[in-house]
């Protein structure tokens, strides 16, 4: 904690640049397979001072750090995505090998290898030293977990292990900390290359395991016993009755925390931005810049940083389900299910917290290992009702549905047609699943595998830093388009300028092109004032009401119930239901197409998203305007 | 089922027909090469024991002990991977 609490100072405010701003270029990759606790090792090297970005052309996240070492020497740390062989079969795992072996250009060649094992599983885990050693790279072995092992009864003889292996080797515990001082040892060493007694054929995989196996006994090698814990934990959360229960539990959980949970924060936060927005307007003199920053800057901004809290909580939970090892039995207990649509049961969780907000939803689907189901996942999830999309819905239902009972006192006509727009979207969400798994993202018929990891305490440091993480990755890269699109939709509102103001909405650039709009939405029962809410809510949906009430030249006091009465004026019943199913399906939320954007590494599939999605809405709004009069 | 955890050693059967508690010995994986790859670095060798473990309510996906690690496959995978049972039954009630 001490290396955190130096650097504490400097903080989220020092960018590092990588590797260009290193003084020493000194740069080392941290590899190792999954679950052997890689991640924690580096959180544990590099503190705050990380740097999260995606390798150019391919969706693989790169995570980039700098050690300081004791003597104030600083080396640069990538963290590779987790490795089962040097032979790839994902994405992930070939850019990894790229990386090892110097092949891909935009990132140098590791001078040394820091390769993560897991001690309470060397025999198994020590193959990836065969073709690891095989690069000729200096390498240290680190077997992570140390505490586990000692715990457990297991036991290894580090100096035989070196011996065999020709490599130094280090016994650790990155969640305890233990044991770091070694690896800082050999990066501030010379690092010399490894010479290995012996290798196996690395193409053959019952002899690198026979190798493993022998290098363990040679080293004396003791396996812990199976961790007691785990056992008796699992046979609560994987009891045929218990399980669903607690996985039910955990469900509600995390949903009644995104959704109402981080509520008041956002609403504290939103209370900020209009304050502090007031404040700016009553500081600066009234002038078109002004209008600028504040309805256009300020706006903007504010719209993304309210849902920060949401983020975050979503990644809390997610930080404490991953790293506890609950997540990896709750995707089991719901494969079954997600398996019908021809998804996987990592992809619960994300579609779930779509519910609140796709954007974290999206950004957390990372959990997925395989790239078409992570694809599929991020594809679907704008689909599930949003928290944006209700009060949009609670307008246009209270304007159009009288009140009456559906079912008894039970259901009312109302909440049955909110309930039927979540259908609606789940449904749409289920059948493109199906067609996209069917077709363009369909995952052959590759073994679905998922480790099931010892349960574990997570860490603070390590869900700090993720959250950490989370929020630099979503404020900047959503931010910034936000940002550029509301100060777009600004300047269309405003102009042309009429004696230095700003004209009626109805003559500026946005009426234009909302009066432009007009024949095309004209089938869907929508006329120009309609044309324009659309556009703006482009920028998040739940901006059509603003946008509405000042073409209606609403006080915004009165503007609820004038809203309704207007939209009565303006829209019939059938374009009234028109427009929900439109929002049902539309994906306007800039936010949204930003993230997929970054988490698809480029412009192609939210392109396609964008057009897939609206497409729907524009046919499924064209049918319901023409079934209903 | 259960007459199929009574068969001799010699006939092979698929970790579908482990229940939990049974234990079995990897004959060979019906598959292609890359996925039978990838089954093998993470433990699945010809010859290697896998006890069949907890798994998702209603049978599948099922997590397997094999090689110091718990791994769930699913059904369709499961039964690709050929096994011999051992002789004994280990106790399935276990808690």
């Amino acid at each position: 904690m001490s290396e955190c609490r130096d650097c504490h100072d400097c903080g989220a405010a020092t960018v590092v640049e990588f590797p260009g701003a290193l003084e020493s270029p000194k740069i080392v990759a941290l590899a190792g397979p999954p679950n052997s606790g890689k991640t924690t090792l580096f959180n544990r090297l590099t503190g705050l001072r990380q740097k999260v970005a995606n390798f150019p052309g391919v969706t693989v996240e790169q995570h980039t750090g700098i050690a300081e070492l004791p003597d104030g020497r600083t080396v640069g740390i990538i963290d590779l995505p987790g490795l089962y062989s040097l032979s790839p079969q994902s994405e992930d795992e070939q850019v990894a090998r790229d990386v090892l072996t110097g092949e891909r250009r935009d990132t140098p060649r590791p001078e040394a290898i820091l390769l993560v094992l897991d001690a309470t599983n060397l025999s198994r885990h020590l193959m990836l030293a065969a073709p690891i050693l095989a690069l000729g790279v200096p390498t240290l072995i680190i077997l992570n977990m140390a505490d586990d092992l000692r715990n457990r009864g297991g036991h290894v003889d580090t100096r035989q292990l070196s011996a065999q292996l020709g490599a130094p080797v280090a016994l650790v515990s990155a969640r305890q900390g233990e044991g770091i001082g070694q690896v800082f040892e050999f990066l501030a060493s010379a690092m010399p290359a490894p010479a290995p007694k012996d290798l196996p054929v690395l193409q053959d995989v019952p002899k690198c395991r026979a190798w493993a196996g022998r290098v363990g006994r040679q080293a004396s090698y003791r396996p812990p016993v199976p961790p007691k814990w785990t056992r008796r934990l699992d046979s609560v959360f994987l009891h045929p009755v218990a399980g669903p229960l607690v996985f039910a539990v955990v469900v509600v959980a995390v949903f009644q925390t995104i959704f109402y949970a981080a509520v008041p924060l956002m609403d504290g936060l939103r209370w900020l931005f209009e304050v502090s927005g007031k404040w700016v307007a009553a500081a600066l003199p009234d002038s078109i810049f002004r209008s600028l920053l504040v309805e256009g800057v300020w706006s903007g901004v504010g719209s993304v940083v309210v849902f920060l809290p949401q983020v975050l909580f979503l990644f809390l939970f997610i930080g404490i389900l991953e790293d506890s090892g609950y997540l990896a039995r709750a995707a089991l207990i719901a494969d079954r299910t997600m398996a019908k649509v021809g998804l996987q049961g990592k992809s619960f969780i994300p579609l779930l917290s779509a519910y609140a907000c796709a954007v974290p939803a999206i950004l957390s689907t990372r959990t997925i290992e395989n790239k078409r189901d992570r694809f599929a996942t991020i594809l679907i999830a704008p689909f599930m009702t949003c928290a944006a999309r209700l009060p949009v819905y609670t307008l246009i239902i209270a304007a159009f549905i009288p009140n009456r009972p559906v079912l008894g006192p039970f259901l009312g006509a109302r909440a049955a047609a909110l309930l039927g727009l979540y259908v609606l979207g789940f449904l749409a969400a289920v059948a493109t699943a199906r067609v996209l798994k069917s077709s363009i993202l369909k995952s052959g018929r590759t073994p679905f595998l998922l480790e099931m990891p010892s349960y574990r305490w997570p860490t603070v440091q390590s869900i700090g830093l993720r959250l950490f993480d989370r929020a630099k990755v979503f404020l900047r890269r959503a931010g910034t388009v936000i940002l550029l699109v509301t100060v777009l939709l600004w300047i269309m509102a405003h102009l042309p300028a009429v004696n230095g103001k700003a004209p009626a909405i109805g003559d500026s650039l946005a009426g234009a092109v909302g009066r432009t709009l007009e024949p095309v939405i004209k089938p869907l029962g929508f006329n120009w004032k309609i044309g324009i809410g659309l556009i703006t809510s482009l920028a998040a949906r739940e901006t059509i009401i603003g946008t509405l009430g000042a073409i209606y030249g609403m006080d915004p006091q009165s503007q609820k119930l004038g809203l309704q009465k207007a939209l009565q004026h303006d829209l019939t019943p059938g374009g009234a239901v028109a427009l929900l199913v439109f929002f049902a399906f539309a994906m306007q939320c800039i936010s949204t197409i930003a993230v997929v954007r970054r988490e698809t590494g480029g412009w192609k599939w939210p392109i396609l998203q964008f057009t897939y999605m609206g497409a729907l809405a524009y046919v499924g709004a064209f049918v319901a305007a023409h079934l209903i009069r | 089922m259960s007459g199929k955890n009574v068969q001799p050693e010699s006939s092979l059967t698929t970790l579908v027909d482990l229940r939990r508690g049974d234990a079995a010995t990897l004959d060979h994986i019906d598959l292609p090469g890359k996925d039978a790859r990838r089954l093998m670095e993470l433990g699945f060798l010809p010859g290697i024991r896998i006890t069949a473990g907890h798994s998702a309510p209603g049978g599948d996906p099922r997590v397997f002990q094999v090689d110091g690690s718990e791994i769930a496959l699913r059904r369709e995978t499961a039964k690709r991977l050929k096994v011999r049972l051992d002789k004994t039954r280990h106790a399935s009630g276990m808690p």
